[in-house]
């Protein structure tokens, strides 16, 4: 990690750092006016670092504890990061030292932008890399622990902003959308998560659409990779 | 709740997170050795779990109203998904087309 893969791997986490920083604020606000102490959301987020799951825990915070439930449903919520995981294999198989901090960087957006971009040819990969995780883990904790610091005090109308995640995904979404593997992929995943979104409740809505998608893909296979 | 069981959750949350973030790796340790069928998945989740992200982020709006006043709608939405799309394939530039179509949204959410 140096200069030049700082120099290179930033601009492509330009849209995390807008939408990270938002909706990390929202959350360290979120806690503080549940008069949560400045700690809390602030270790959650460097602790956990997964944007969906530190807000579905926040009532499990002001209750008696369940720290079993609150397991499951960490769970359930993450399970999504296995199938990341198997796509980052070779990218990150000679990252070395620095592979451990990769992996537990490999966020929704950490994944999206590392599976859809390649590293530049003259940058050394791993830092590339590992510069997109760092920067993306470093938004979020700045975001979380700016708005439990000042999110009483500033008034900012940053109203849809978070909206540039979304933007981030479409577009990163077209760039997947290539050749037969991409095309079959996408259309699995969006037509798995819709069906998902119409027949789940919103709580179990991620863990039955991987279902679906992973047996289309398997499904798929014999007609997508033997040609 | 006391410092220390509040501790005791973020860690076990943290736990469930670190599980599904590490397991591919732990399981499939040397790259050149993969199965197939996960050599294949390697090559299509991308783009499927592309696609999930992208519906995930409309799950909250509502699809019954088409309003651009109601703030639940999910016409701002969509009108600036096209806007993404729209100046994604023209441009290809990806800063440019997150850029435009946030300010959009922005815009619409915060004019209406």
């Amino acid at each position: 990690m140096n200069r030049k893969t700082l120099k290179a791997a930033f601009p492509y986490t330009v849209p995390v750092m807008a939408g990270y920083v938002f909706l990390g604020f929202a959350f360290g606000l979120l806690m503080i006016s549940k008069d949560a102490p400045l700690w809390v959301p602030v270790l959650m987020s460097l602790a956990i670092y997964s944007g969906a799951l530190e807000f579905a825990a926040v009532p499990f915070f002001f209750t008696a504890p369940d720290l079993i439930g609150s397991f499951v449903l960490g769970l359930l919520l993450s399970i999504r990061h296995i199938f990341y995981g198997i796509p980052m294999l070779e990218k990150y198989a000679d990252a070395g030292k620095l592979k451990i901090p990769m992996i537990f960087w490999l966020t929704d957006e950490t994944f999206s932008i590392s599976s859809t971009i390649d590293a530049p040819e003259d940058v050394d990969k791993t830092g590339f890399y590992a510069w997109i995780g760092l920067l993306d883990y470093l938004y979020w904790a700045c975001g979380t622990t700016a708005g439990a610091l000042f999110g009483n005090v500033v008034k900012l109308n940053l109203a849809g902003l978070d909206f540039a995640l979304t933007a981030l995904f479409i577009v990163l979404f077209i760039e997947q959308f290539k050749g037969r593997e991409g095309k079959f992929g996408g259309m699995c995943g969006i037509g798995a998560t819709v069906i998902a979104l119409a027949i789940a409740e919103s709580g179990n809505m991620v863990p039955v659409a991987l279902v679906i998608i992973l047996t289309a893909l398997l499904v798929g296979r014999r007609w997508i990779d033997h040609e | 709740m006391s410092n220390v069981q509040t501790i005791l959750l973020i860690a076990v949350l943290a736990l469930s997170v670190i599980i599904t973030r590490f397991l591919p790796f732990a399981v499939f340790r040397k790259t050149d050795s993969l199965p197939a069928s996960i050599t294949y998945l390697g090559k299509v989740l991308p783009a499927a779990m592309m696609g999930l992200l992208v519906v995930y982020c409309f799950k909250d709006y509502s699809f019954t109203s088409w309003s651009l006043t109601d703030v639940s709608s999910v016409l701002p939405a969509a009108i600036a998904s096209a806007v993404v799309i729209a100046v994604h394939l023209m441009k290809r530039n990806t800063i440019l087309s997150i850029f435009v179509g946030t300010a959009v949204y922005m815009l619409i959410v915060n004019m209406m």
